[in-house]
């Protein structure tokens, strides 16, 4: 039988009797809200929490849908993306079940969603103070990089010990010349926490400082929720002489909607050996490419 | 001319205690077990000054408590009891937090927080170990090792840090266009002088030697000595030196304390100890020097 068979009653019109609002009990939705205002309150900060199971793997986006279910409203408007892409597997299992256990609308649109949640991107339309943006994390610790130790790495943010972390980034610079993080790359929160962005590009780094928009993230392996709210500063680390920098598409425009100043994915052509470049986030994509064609 | 550091009725004690433990460590036994618990009190009551730009010599055999009280200064480890304050002259107005109105001395060091101690440490103080294993990351450059310092203390300029790592592994005689390997590719000696090099980057005012030329060989032992001496006097330190070695307390230090099993046994001027020791294990050490 399937979910949405399932919870339709007998006569196929209302839910299921008893069956909770957006599959969570109302216990473990308040314990998420609970995290989540904590996380909000001290930027940057892990809250840990109870993870619970979910009808999908851990690892596979199951934080992103604990914070979802959390926050949904029979009102909300969701938008569902992995790596930009509204169609993507995930994307579309994630969406069609969140939709079904909470009843609300979906869309690919940005601009029309209440809240989007995202896999490793963050969209390329500027969101709103009346949106929430819930990022999926696979490792929420930035520091896990230089030191294996949860219990170490606690005492470092509890004690703002950073110097490892900054020690790595120097080794980089030596080494290479550059830092060559291109994708979690550390950013300080607030002046306090290094945080890990998510698996996001450094292109969309910027994008989290003083944004209107909450971020949200869930790392359901992990059992961590952590927050960025809005209007909070988000510096990346960066030395005096080797500053930050996002990635170059200079030169470089979407082959469908002809876009500049987006973050572009490659594409290789097998058969005439060609590159092209497109949008990473089809939903603005489609939004462009209708528009032009009108 | 006041003390720089006081230290006054320093313990430490592995075990739960029973209260007669102190009592029972000033009895002049040959053990530092208590004889009521078996507790051990690897160091009981170590009570000294450190005066500023002084070398101290803290000498004794293996297990009697030398390298307990650099691990309790340096705040690696919990003291039991005691106390460390600090003179007002030595952080210029830095980290004022721990001093009170009007008071020559802060208060008690050992009862800051981690955060504190951490920033007293970074500020202040340099360490080496016998063992560069525990002072260096071996598989991080020369230059990164130094600069780990100076990037906890906020510096923030990737030129600016090699400039310093490269005066400091100058002077400590490490060829600059090494700065890039990793220790792991160094002999033994250049090793330490690596550590010495990451231990003085911050300009500390308190350097602790913990053995430091156990394990070298007689020529390399000579030039890190040598090395030690310069330093001192060029950035007006005051070291603390751990070693079981008379002929290394003999070279380096004015003032020496004999220790025993946990406690201090004898003190005062390094050639008075050496030239006319009264207690019974300064005179077998003494006396067993080849």
């Amino acid at each position: 039988m399937l979910l949405h068979e399932w919870l339709k009653n007998e006569a196929g019109t209302e839910k299921r009797p008893g069956y909770p609002f957006g599959f969570m009990d109302e216990g473990a939705k308040k314990e998420i809200r609970r995290c989540i205002l904590k996380a909000v309150a001290i930027p940057g900060y892990q809250v840990p929490y109870g993870s619970r199971e979910m009808p999908i793997a851990r690892g596979w986006g199951t934080g992103g849908i604990q914070i979802t279910l959390s926050l949904i409203k029979p009102d909300d408007i969701l938008k569902v993306i992995d790596q930009g892409c509204d169609g993507s597997v995930n994307a579309v299992n994630i969406k069609k079940f969140l939709a079904e256990v909470a009843d609300v609308e979906v869309t690919n649109d940005t601009c029309a969603a209440t809240i989007i949640q995202t896999r490793h991107r963050i969209p390329e339309e500027p969101m709103t103070d009346r949106q929430i943006l819930v990022l999926q994390v696979p490792y929420p610790e930035a520091l896990r990089e230089v030191e294996p130790s949860e219990m170490e790495t606690r005492r470092m943010h509890a004690e703002a010990d950073y110097s490892r972390m900054w020690l790595y980034l120097y080794e980089d610079i030596v080494k290479y010349g550059e830092i060559t993080i291109s994708y979690r790359y550390p950013v300080t929160v607030n002046g306090r926490y290094i945080t890990d962005p998510s698996p996001i590009p450094r292109w969309d780094v910027p994008r989290l400082h003083m944004a209107d928009t909450l971020f949200l993230f869930g790392a359901g392996r992990e059992k961590r929720i952590y927050a960025i709210p809005p209007h909070t500063e988000v510096v990346p680390l960066e030395f005096e002489d080797h500053t930050f920098r996002t990635e170059d598409f200079s030169g470089k425009a979407c082959a469908r909607c002809g876009a500049t100043g987006t973050f572009l994915d490659e594409v290789v052509d097998n058969e005439k050996g060609g590159r092209s470049y497109f949008c990473s986030d089809t939903g603005y994509c489609d939004k462009r490419s209708s528009t032009c064609s009108r | 001319m006041q003390p720089l550091i006081r230290i006054r009725g320093l313990s430490k004690q592995f075990g739960r205690g029973c209260g007669r433990c102190l009592e029972a460590a000033e009895d002049g036994q040959d053990t530092n077990l208590c004889p009521h618990c078996g507790t051990v009190m690897a160091c009981s009551n170590v009570s000294f000054d450190l005066f500023p730009n002084e070398a101290l010599g803290i000498v004794g055999e293996s297990g009697s408590g030398k390298s307990t009280i650099v691990r309790l200064l340096h705040f690696e480890w919990e003291a039991s009891h005691g106390s460390m304050e600090l003179h007002r002259s030595a952080v210029n107005g830095r980290l004022p937090g721990i001093f009170a109105e009007d008071s020559e001395y802060s208060g008690n060091l050992l009862a800051l927080s981690h955060f504190q101690k951490r920033q007293l440490r970074n500020s202040l103080m340099g360490v080496v170990y016998q063992n560069p294993h525990l002072g260096l990351r071996m598989q991080v450059s020369s230059g990164g090792n130094i600069a780990e310092r100076l990037l906890g203390a906020g510096w923030r300029n990737i030129a600016g840090m090699r400039q310093r790592s490269s005066e400091l592994l100058e002077k400590t005689e490490i060829p600059v266009e090494r700065m890039d390997e990793p220790p792991c590719n160094f002999s033994g000696g250049m090793q330490q002088r690596v550590q010495i090099a990451k231990a003085l980057s911050n300009n500390p005012l308190i350097l602790f030697l913990d053995e430091v030329t156990t394990g070298l060989d007689l020529s390399v032992q000579a030039r890190v000595l040598d090395l030690i001496r310069g330093l001192r006097s060029e950035f007006k330190l005051s070291v603390l030196v751990v070693s079981h070695d008379l002929g290394v307390i003999n070279l380096l230090c004015q003032r020496t304390m004999v220790m025993k099993s946990g406690r201090v046994v004898e003190a005062g001027l390094t050639d008075q100890i050496l030239q006319d020791p009264q207690h019974r294990y300064t005179q077998l050490l003494v006396a067993s020097q080849l």
